[in-house]
């Protein structure tokens, strides 16, 4: 076990403290509890038990995976789990573009990293200013919560029924918590915070009309909430004029 | 579910969330648009947040989840440890629906 006090002192050189870690870690353990879950449902829905092993670290997306599986479960096509996941997933780009400078490494380390890019580690990364420390939130949390999340998918297939409802436990309040406690640093700013307000209230509006995923898509339209282009543009100023 | 069908969820998956890193240098994006699109990931954070929180399919996800959700938000909004903010908002959620409250 000399890899972990290694590990410790690589992640505080990276700008990682003991706080920080420890969020990281709750988050983590909360995503391996829903994880669990997963393999369960699927296994005990009938699915071969490589299927949730199989979706686990290639999709690793949450939402969209439970998704994808109950639409089976339910009896629909593989098509529309298919498609389901993917509209689910489509927040992952601009995501992606939001963290792009976390990414900005070598090849073989961007085109890995950018499977990290998830909920939970974009709002990580958001949360801070420092780059350095940007960098290490989000690749700290992305790893750790796809090792989690495969350990817990693995678990979860393995013990299939045995695992109850989680929502019994409360666990389902984890999430949505989660994700707030760690969005709440960037809504200081007013012209975001009123976008949000309008987006969060669009999805939610929309939510018993469209199909999963389209509402939280919808919610850029808060976006105009913003205001004229022009007045916020100085907030994160980047040196001009590079090649 | 057939292991093609979770290949092309997989394969689109990585190929949304590849776009931005690969693309970064390819593209210039002026401090503007850099900062639109973290308002972006805020919003679509927040949307998931509000709908996590309150819906559950098309519906209503019932009391206990968004009571335990806002008492947690409220917490961490007055700088609550993290982890005291997340473990009320799972056992008020819990106790709620024990005492009947759904």
């Amino acid at each position: 076990m000399f890899i972990i006090p290694a590990m410790r002192s690589f992640w505080r050189t990276a700008g990682l403290d003991r706080p920080l870690l420890r969020d990281i870690a709750l988050v983590a353990l909360a995503d391996g509890v829903v994880g669990a879950s997963f393999g369960a449902i699927a296994v005990s829905g009938g699915q071969p038990t490589w299927v949730p092993l199989a979706m686990s670290p290639t999709v690793f997306a949450g939402g969209a995976q439970f998704a994808a599986l109950y639409i089976v479960l339910g009896g629909g096509g593989l098509a529309a789990a298919v498609i389901a996941g993917l509209v689910l997933n489509a927040r992952l780009l601009p995501f992606g573009f939001a963290v792009a400078d976390v990414l900005d490494l070598r090849w073989p380390a961007k085109l890995l990293g950018s499977h990290l890019v998830l909920d939970e580690s974009v709002a990580f990364a958001l949360a801070q200013r420092d780059p350095a420390r940007r960098r290490a939130a989000f690749l700290a949390c992305g790893a750790l919560i796809f090792v989690v999340w495969n350990i817990g998918t693995l678990l979860g297939a393995l013990a299939g029924r045995a695992v109850g409802n989680p929502d019994a436990l409360g666990l389902d309040a984890a999430s949505p918590m989660v994700l707030l406690a760690v969005v709440l640093p960037t809504l200081r700013d007013p012209r975001a915070r009123r976008a949000a307000l309008l987006g969060a209230a669009i999805a939610v509006a929309g939510t018993p009309f469209l199909p999963g995923g389209l509402p939280v898509l919808l919610a850029l339209l808060g976006l105009a909430a913003v205001g004229r282009p022009g007045a916020g543009g100085r907030i994160r100023p980047r040196a001009e004029g590079r090649a | 579910m057939t292991l093609l069908a979770i290949l092309v969820l997989a394969g689109g998956t990585y190929g949304f969330r590849a776009c931005g890193p690969v693309l970064h240098r390819r593209i210039e994006l002026s401090g503007q648009v850099r900062w639109m699109l973290s308002v972006a990931a805020t919003v679509l954070l927040c949307a998931l947040v509000a709908t996590s929180a309150l819906t559950a399919g098309h519906g209503f996800a019932g009391w206990a989840r968004p009571a335990g959700v806002l008492t947690g938000g409220v917490l961490a909004a007055r700088r609550a440890p993290f982890i005291v903010a997340v473990i009320v908002a799972v056992a008020m959620t819990a106790v709620l629906r024990l005492l009947g409250v759904h």
